[in-house]
């Protein structure tokens, strides 16, 4: 059982340690990862991911429930704790969705029957339905997407979740997340949207390889937030009325759009 | 002399892996000397030296690189001997799939691409099947769950081997492997052996015959019916 990763300061590319001692990140907890390119992200993702004991370049080390990690957890990748959606919009393995959701459920020991379920959820992210004889590399970027994260959401069933960029994609975000966070994991997730960035309860900032700050999501970005999920979900509307090649009509509420939240990030 | 021979498809990042790898070891204060051997160009090994490591370069030419490769050990031991190093790292041209240059007791390590789709450690033979490290390299750019099929494919071929997940870019994975290098046994050149046979090549075509036809050829040849025959005198 996981109940706590933190994060032990390490140094930024100047060799400078990190402002603060440690970071300690609960179950249930979304947290946010933002900062400019080469800020750091993708390394603190990594030091995450490989639970980092001071052996990577950023000096930093990761505790598992206030602990050391046994190193079997971190070496042995069947124990592995941590499941990654990186950047990547496209599957590159040559088979089915069915044959390849099959063959991946069997090596992580889960019930073949669950092939049904991860297309039904990846289908409620995207707006091109997929199905199970469609072969993997010829899906859209949205439909690879919804793919990858219903399948880590049910098959990669990891306590801790972290996600690079999940908004390139052109798939439903709010509900994606939704589906990764599922009931008590740790979700991470490296973004540079505003909704997403506003959907975690705290934001790490990162500068010149190091985390420069910890920001705890104030009511009024949360109030924004919902704001935001209606543009984006009338957006998605938008885009699939005129990828289906239909006349666009507007049912776009404008007038919401226009409060004192929406002038924030004008 | 610890002596670690690393060998992987070309492209799969044997080089980016390594590089990195190097770093930690002489954030160490380790003194390796490196042995980057390739069949017609490279120019890795001057990556090597940049970084202040002996290296040096082999090419092979006309010869196949992995026999190049096992012909040559005793030579390289003595260039990193030479140096004063108590490490040698080899790295390899690795072609054909057939080849596997480890030997009993130098460090194994096959660098292997994710990208390449989940068939490939079925496809590549004893280099991934004796390894005794398996660094699997851009699994960042495929989804979780083709990473944890390649993963599977490679136990499946090698369940003994410790695999690392490696990212020739960001150094990922480079930490660990640097300890696997300074945790190798030690190597002894005059009673080493080959973990698996290198296959024979010993047909007409080895010798320069360009002519095609059956009629031309001599040797120990194999049919694509899989039968095998010795045509010669």
């Amino acid at each position: 059982m996981i109940n706590s990763i933190s994060i032990l300061a390490g140094q930024n590319k100047e060799g400078h340690k990190e402002e603060f001692r440690r970071i300690d990140i609960y179950t249930g907890e979304i947290i946010g990862i933002v900062g400019p390119t080469g800020s750091g992200k993708s390394a603190l993702v990594e030091d995450i991911e490989q639970l980092a004991q001071s052996d990577t370049t950023t000096k930093r080390r990761i505790l598992i429930n206030e602990q050391v990690p046994d190193p079997a957890l971190r070496f042995d990748p069947k124990k592995k704790l941590i499941a990654q959606l990186s950047q990547n919009m496209n599957f590159i393995a040559d088979m089915t969705v069915e044959d390849f959701l099959k063959l991946h459920s069997k090596c992580r020991g889960k019930d073949p029957y669950l092939v049904e379920k991860i297309i039904y959820h990846a289908n409620l992210l995207t707006g091109e339905p997929i199905k199970k004889e469609m072969n993997l590399t010829v899906l859209s970027g949205g439909q690879s997407r919804s793919l990858m994260v219903a399948d880590v959401a049910f098959v990669s069933d990891s306590p801790i979740v972290l996600i690079d960029e999940i908004e390139n994609a052109g798939i439903k975000k709010h509900e994606a997340m939704k589906l990764l966070s599922g009931s008590g994991k740790i979700v991470l997730i490296v973004t540079h949207d505003p909704l997403l960035a506003l959907l975690t309860q705290r934001r790490m900032v990162m500068k010149n390889g190091g985390i420069n700050k910890v920001i705890q999501t104030s009511q009024e970005e949360k109030d924004l937030c919902t704001q935001l999920y209606q543009i984006d979900k009338a957006l998605f509307r938008v885009r699939e009325m005129v990828r289906s090649g239909a006349e666009v009509v507007t049912d776009f509420d404008f007038g919401n759009t226009q409060s004192k939240e929406f002038e924030l990030i004008a | 002399m610890k002596t670690i021979i690393v060998a992987g498809t070309p492209g799969a990042g044997k080089t980016a892996v390594l590089l990195n790898t190097v770093k930690h070891l002489k954030a160490q204060d380790k003194n390796i000397s490196v042995v980057k051997i390739d069949c017609l160009y490279t120019e890795d090994h001057i990556r090597f030296r940049k970084m202040g490591v002996p290296t040096l370069l082999g090419l092979s030419k006309d010869m196949c690189p992995d026999h190049f490769t096992i012909y040559n050990l005793g030579e390289m031991v003595e260039f990193a001997g030479n140096n004063g190093s108590d490490m040698l790292i080899v790295e390899t041209a690795g072609l054909c799939h057939r080849c596997a240059p480890y030997t009993s007791n130098s460090l194994g390590v096959c660098v292997i691409d994710a990208t390449t789709g989940p068939n490939t450690p079925l496809k590549v033979g004893p280099f991934l099947s004796t390894a005794n490290v398996v660094a699997i390299t851009k699994g960042d750019i495929v989804s979780q769950a083709e990473r944890e099929i390649f993963r599977e494919r490679v136990l499946e071929m090698n369940p003994g081997c410790r695999i690392i997940e490696t990212n020739g870019l960001t150094g990922k994975g480079a930490a660990e492997l640097s300890k696997c290098f300074t945790e190798a046994a030690g190597f002894d050149y005059s009673e080493e052996r080959l973990k698996h046979n290198a296959p024979f090549s010993i047909c007409t075509l080895c010798v320069g015959e360009t002519r095609i036809h059956q009629k031309h050829h001599r040797g120990v040849i194999r049919h694509i019916d899989g039968i095998q025959e010795y045509i010669g005198e």
